[in-house]
């Protein structure tokens, strides 16, 4: 039994942290959005050269090879400092959809430019209010092109490639590539997150290349089932930072002549948090391991589920904790607020995943441990 | 039991009522959605005119004596006219502080001439008033507050900070507590005073909330005079100064206003959710009729406390409850709002997001709803400690010298 990251994982950690706590100090993510970029771009190209844009692509490709033992580690320290960059769209979206759908050309030409930060890449699926459906997909495929609007495309104002799923002829949803370029209107929009750069995407006769592996929603959901994964560890990081400034704060803030750390009430409700994090971050770790090995039905719906509830929890208890100040433009506690509700919709809610799981359960034939293990 | 109105609140009502036909239009059915709270100096003006405007008509001010300019009404009355205003498109209410707990609070302690001076003008929306209580240092623990004041002749001087001062930037005067004599325990050296906002050493600084709008301040206190004329009750007594104004607040505060049960099933009616309407989820159907069974026993609970009131008995803890439950319902009810939006729940964008993005921009404000006016864990160790009589916290502020208590590990 091993169930923890590899000795290689665990000291790429150890560096990545080092890192992202010296480039982010608080205050930087807000400034950030305040400034107006899309992204830090100085810290997306430093990202790219240490082989983590490219943690799960294969060399042949341009990419590291990390592995996603590696990415899922990434993607928790990026969520732990809210690092301003496009990871989650253009890795887990874009990335893997060009990785598990693309032919090798395709990947040829478009893999390298996102593992070395020169393309920003994301997922159009999106048209407005609606969990992932098929019937909430209106964008039309025909002759080489797709209409429709799309929105939210998160990212999309930073994204050189979309990925966006349309119907073809036959009604068929599918994942088609599409460049920045004639008949792509973005408009950016106002989302709760603060900073990044959501867009409404215009698509008319959009020049469009079909992704030739996805032939199917369910192909669709396979592409979000494994970068739920991927959203989970980004969450259970932020929990753990979200948690980890209330407790900060709580022990340091004085109020009846001793630390509020002490009271009772605040113990609890900080000691529930943990435990829901925990929990969360063990459920991810079998999502990683699911995501290696292709196993563990409804392992990615169970780490969704409990990372989109341990975030939003930790965040909105961190507010609390913080009392008046956590209600400040100027602390960062609402960052992690709203950067918690954003990845909660961002891929269906946790209702969509909580309706998946129990879609899974019941249609396993053979009850038994889904995690491989006897 | 009888919910009707007895005769005379049933005239009063009419009475409102034609008051308010004359002089607001009723709000539409179909008014749900975010409306900003932003204030500009149009939506300033707009209030002070309609504040004058009840002033004038004998509708603010509705339980103080006519001496001051009220119509020497009962707290009933007051609470009628509140439920009648609240039917139809008024401005917001700015002056709630100032007419609900400021002036009170001078009508209990303050001298005559005091109050002879301050209450008209607070009444008719010419002077605005703000709470100066909250400090850096002392939030929940008010009684810890720093803010010194020394006397100097007739004038006493005045240095500290105070914060989270909703309004602070458009008020004329201030509701302020500071510290008179460190070396009494905490609750024994204060002493409470009127502000002129506009005295000399008395800086404002707006401070932004979380969404990004302003609408509370520090206000840096630097040598500033304030005479002793006003100075509201003796020396020493801030503290119960200010337990009368905290007191006024509760009811000014009342319940988080926003989107609530009847509003997002009206929502869930409309949107769709794996192509129903999302009322035929039964997890939506649940949650939506807790909020409500939720919002209904607060409805009633407001009547109990009020039957007592019309009565002539006293406000019971049923305020702490208001605020404890419907903060936190409306954050609840926000959060899902967006969840049931899906992949769209983050977008604000007006025009895209239904309802003028109501249920994000309430996701937005509800954190402060629920650390405001006391926090959450706070009314809880109210109703704990004063309701239900259990023993408080050890102390470690208790009987010592205010300036001999631990404000930090160092
Ligand atoms: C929108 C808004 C408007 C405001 N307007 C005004 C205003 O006009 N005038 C004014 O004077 N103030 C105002 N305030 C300040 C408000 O009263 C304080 O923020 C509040 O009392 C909490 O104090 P604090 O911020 O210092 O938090 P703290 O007291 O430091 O609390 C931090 C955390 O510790 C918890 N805690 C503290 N003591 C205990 C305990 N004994 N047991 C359990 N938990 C505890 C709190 O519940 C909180 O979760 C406003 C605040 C907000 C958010």
């Amino acid at each position: 039994m091993n169930f923890d990251f590899s000795a290689d994982t665990t000291a790429m950690r150890e560096q990545a942290r080092r890192f992202l706590s010296d480039r982010i100090a608080p205050g930087t993510v807000r400034r950030q959005a305040e400034s107006g970029a899309p992204f830090d771009a100085a810290l997306w190209s430093d990202m790219a050269r240490m082989g983590w844009l490219g943690a799960a692509v294969p060399e042949a490709f341009g990419g590291a090879e990390l592995g996603y033992e590696a990415l899922c580690m990434l993607a928790e320290e990026i969520g732990r400092t809210l690092a301003p960059v496009p990871f989650s769209s253009s890795i887990y979206l874009g990335a893997e959809a060009l990785l598990l759908f693309g032919t090798p050309a395709q990947m040829r030409r478009w893999l390298p430019a996102i593992a070395d930060g020169s393309v920003v890449a994301t997922l159009a699926l999106a048209e407005g209010a609606g969990e992932p459906a098929p019937a909430n997909i209106a964008a039309r495929f025909a002759a080489g092109a797709i209409s429709g609007r799309k929105l939210p495309v998160f990212d999309g104002g930073a994204a050189g490639i979309v990925v966006v799923a349309a119907r073809d002829a036959t009604g068929s949803i599918g994942l088609y590539l599409v460049e920045r370029g004639p008949g792509v209107v973005a408009h950016a929009l106002r989302t709760l997150e603060l900073g990044g750069s959501a867009v409404a995407l215009d698509l008319d006769g959009a020049a469009a290349e079909p992704l030739p592996g996805a032939t199917g929603w369910p192909d669709v959901m396979r592409l979000l089932e494994r970068a739920a994964i991927l959203f989970a560890f980004e969450q259970v990081g932020g929990a753990q930072a979200a948690l980890d400034m209330a407790v900060a704060y709580a022990r340091e803030r004085f109020a009846f002549g001793r630390p509020i750390a002490a009271m009772q009430a605040v113990k609890h409700q900080l000691a529930d948090i943990y435990v829901a994090v925990e929990l969360a971050r063990s459920n991810a770790y079998h999502g990683a391991w699911a995501l290696d090995s292709g196993g563990g039905d409804g392992a990615a719906a169970t780490a969704r589920i409990a990372a989109t509830v341990a975030y939003e929890r930790a965040a909105t208890q961190n507010i609390q904790t913080h009392g008046g100040i956590g209600f400040t433009w100027e602390a960062d506690c609402h960052l992690h607020y709203r950067r918690a509700k954003r990845l909660s919709g961002q891929i269906g809610s946790a209702r969509f995943w909580r309706n998946r799981l129990i879609d899974i359960l019941s249609a396993r034939n053979v009850r038994g441990e889904p995690d491989g293990l006897q | 039991m009888d919910f009707s109105d007895t005769a005379e609140e049933a005239a009063f009502r009419a009475e409102a009522r034609a008051f308010l036909d004359a002089n607001a239009a009723r709000k539409a059915a179909s008014a749900r959605g975010y409306r900003s709270r932003a204030l500009d100096a149009q939506a300033i003006g707009e209030s002070r005119l309609w504040q004058a405007r009840k002033a004038a008509c004998g509708f603010t001010g509705i339980h103080w004596p006519r001496r001051y300019g009220g119509r020497d009404g009962t707290q009933m009355q007051a609470i009628i006219f509140a439920q009648e205003e609240a039917r139809y498109d008024v401005p917001v209410n700015i002056f709630n502080q100032s007419v609900g707990m400021a002036m009170p609070t001078m009508m209990t302690w303050g001298t005559a001439e005091q109050a002879g001076r301050f209450a008209r003008p607070a009444l008719f929306g010419e002077e605005l008033w703000c709470q100066l209580f909250s400090e850096p240092g002392a939030g929940s623990d008010l009684a810890g507050l720093r803010t010194r004041a020394a006397r100097d002749g007739d004038d006493w001087v005045v240095n500290g900070q105070k914060v989270w001062t909703s309004n602070a930037h458009f008020a004329q005067f201030g509701m302020l507590v500071a510290r008179t004599d460190p070396s009494l325990p905490k609750h024994q050296g204060m002493t409470f005073f009127i502000l002129d906002m506009r005295s000399p050493g008395v800086e404002v600084r707006q401070i932004r909330q979380i969404s990004g709008t302003s609408n509370f301040c520090e206000v840096f206190l630097s040598d500033v005079r304030i005479p002793d004329h006003h100075r509201l009750g003796a020396i020493g007594q801030g503290w119960a100064v200010a337990l009368t104004m905290l007191a006024n607040e509760r009811f000014v505060v009342g319940e988080a206003e926003g989107p609530g049960a009847e509003d997002i099933l009206a929502f869930a009616e409309s949107a769709t959710l794996d192509g129903q309407p999302a009322l035929q989820d039964a997890s939506v159907r649940e949650k939506i009729a807790d909020w409500y069974v939720q919002e209904q026993g607060l409805k009633y609970t407001r009547l109990r406390s009020q039957t007592a009131l019309s009565r002539g008995g006293v406000p019971g803890p049923e305020a702490s409850i208001a605020k404890l439950v419907s903060a936190t319902k409306l954050q609840q009810i926000a959060m899902f709002g967006v969840d049931l939006l899906g992949q769209g729940g983050a977008v604000m964008e007006p025009g895209t997001a239904p309802l003028n993005a109501w249920f994000q921009e309430a996701v937005l404000y509800a954190p402060g709803k629920r650390i405001a006016g006391g926090t959450d864990e706070i009314l809880r160790n109210i109703i704990a400690e004063r309701v239900l009589g259990m023993p408080p916290d050890p102390r470690a502020d208790k009987g010592i010298a205010f300036n001999e208590i631990p404000t930090s590990a160092r």
